[in-house]
């Protein structure tokens, strides 16, 4: 049991992809350990986005290995890797615009059992209770990402990807879903997040993993943040 | 005025075979994105396999309501999942083509057997004869293909907009990658969709069967009109589909009454001022 523990929930191994013909990740390799919030750093265009989608297994082409919970996924088609229970929440939010707020809410199944009652997700979120029957999409920004984070709380699963959930948002928001994360974390979620608000990662992650050119370049734990900050500004361009 | 009502009769029965086509082509274009040109052979096999069930099985009217949008579905799906899968993710062109080439392939194979001349299918005792409304008599048969048609779209317009399932296909509609990734099978759906789609079409085969004879041709002749209902009503949209239906066939048996000879075509001079107007169909959006 003990060992179980501090196994890792995803170890991602010589992870390479492609986009049609461009060659995108070039063997990434990292681990994300039950109850962490883990972070990739990086700028544009380094992978990060690609890394998420390729763990998810919506991306054209892929090689390498993605185990979850040990389980080898690289083989598997998405519905399958989501089945065992990890829940993706993409950059672009995926709020349709077909169905009103409860049924985005609704939409993903539930994969296993004791995913977030819907109570205490208008708990977290109070301003989606108020628009319920709105379409998805005419929702503010904000409320959309909140919404694209509540719909995935429900399914059960406890490994969360999200792609830079402060995209775009208004620091009041921002705040709101850093703090919504941190709960998370306190409830034994794990979660990877891909991020460009560094400041904001900071707060809440354990460890810190920086991609370029589509390869895991540097590594940090949250402890040893300050004593690397000249690296990684150079790292990061800012 | 009994001619009028008449017409308006006719129209109305004519909308009901226009809405349950329209409707299954609408359901598949928005999951598959394919024009299915099949649509008028699919039919006219439900058609059929309601005149094979009777004839071979001892099977009568009510069992092929059931059996025969099952059979001819399940049909659809072979052909879905040996034939259609292939153009995923090609010009809607692909689709066309396939279809229409299928359409052309199934029609031929049941001319080949069953001559061009149709053959008669009885009409199911319960429902020979007419009521007397006051102002018109009503055949009985005809107002139960009017009620079969009305609660069909009614119920598939309900699964598709209020149903849970309905959610999934309209999500994976926009955007089938996400869904698949929140753990759907989506390729199922897919299948099942062109499923429901096809057996709407067998559906109103069988409603056709007694009062149109069964003839390999009947869907040919049938689905030039039902495109340009789909056309005039805006493909992908399922109410739209059903309301364009019933108002064009009414539309048409009126223009019979008023003037007679431009009743074929009027259907045809709507679809044109609808494209002139607004190409994307009355109740179609922009995509």
């Amino acid at each position: 049991m003990a060992e179980a523990a501090t196994a890792p929930v995803l170890d991602v191994k010589g992870l390479q992809a492609w986009y049609g013909e461009s060659h995108v990740l070039h063997g990434m390799d990292f681990q994300v350990r039950p109850g962490e919030v883990v972070t990739l750093l990086g700028r544009n265009g380094a992978g990060k986005s690609t890394t998420l989608k390729s763990i998810m297994g919506i991306i054209g082409k892929r090689r390498g290995s993605v185990m979850f919970e040990g389980k080898e996924t690289i083989h598997l088609t998405s519905d399958k890797i989501a089945r065992l229970g990890i829940a993706f929440c993409p950059e672009e939010r995926g709020i349709f615009s077909s169905l009103d707020v409860k049924e985005n809410l609704m939409l993903p199944p539930a994969i296993r059992p004791g995913g977030m009652p819907v109570e205490r997700i208008f708990d977290l979120f109070p301003n989606l209770k108020e628009r319920l029957t709105s379409q998805g999409t005419k929702l503010s920004g904000g409320e959309q990402q909140m919404l694209a984070i509540a719909r995935i709380l429900r399914t059960g699963a406890r490994f969360l990807m999200l792609d830079e959930p402060t995209e775009g948002l208004a620091p009041v928001i921002i705040q709101q879903i850093g703090r919504t994360i941190s709960r998370l974390k306190a409830e034994g979620f794990t979660i990877l997040l891909v991020e460009q608000n560094f400041r904001f990662a900071a707060d809440l992650a354990d460890r810190f993993y920086v991609v370029e050119h589509g390869q895991v370049i540097d590594t940090f734990a949250s402890g040893e943040l300050e004593a690397n900050m000249q690296k990684l500004h150079q790292y990061l361009g800012v | 005025m009994q001619a009028l009502y008449g017409q308006l009769l006719v129209g109305l029965i004519n909308g009901s075979f226009y809405a349950l086509l329209s409707l299954g082509l609408a359901v598949i274009f928005g999951m598959l994105e394919i024009i299915n040109f099949a649509h008028g052979a699919l039919y006219m096999m439900g058609a059929f396999t309601a005149y094979f069930l009777l004839h071979y099985f001892g099977l009568n009217y009510w069992w092929a309501l059931l059996f025969a949008p099952l059979i001819v579905g399940a049909f659809g799906m072979l052909l879905e999942r040996t034939l259609l899968r292939g153009l995923q993710g090609l010009d809607p062109l692909y689709g066309l083509l396939l279809t229409f080439g299928l359409a052309l392939v199934i029609q031929g194979i049941f001319q080949n057997y069953f001559g061009s001349s149709g053959m008669p299918y009885a009409m199911p005792a319960e429902l020979r004869g007419a009521v007397n409304l006051g102002f018109m008599y009503l055949p009985i048969y005809r107002g139960w293909v009017v009620i079969v048609s009305l609660v069909v779209c009614l119920a598939t317009w309900f699964l598709i907009e209020r149903t849970r399932l309905g959610a999934y296909l309209r999500a994976a509609t926009e955007n089938p990658t996400l869904v698949r990734a929140f753990g759907i099978n989506v390729p199922l759906m897919i299948t099942l969709t062109y499923g429901l789609g096809v057996g709407l079409a067998a559906l109103a085969g069988v409603l056709s069967a007694p009062i149109n004879q069964v003839g390999p041709l009947m869907g040919a002749d049938l689905i030039i009109v039902v495109f340009a209902v789909v056309v005039i009503g805006g493909m992908g949209s399922i109410m739209g589909s059903v309301i364009t239906g019933f108002s064009l066939g009414v539309i048409e048996g009126l223009t019979k009454y008023f003037y007679p000879e431009a009743s074929n075509t009027v259907v045809f001079v709507l679809m044109v001022l609808v494209l002139l107007v607004k190409p994307t169909g009355l109740t179609g959006r922009a995509n």
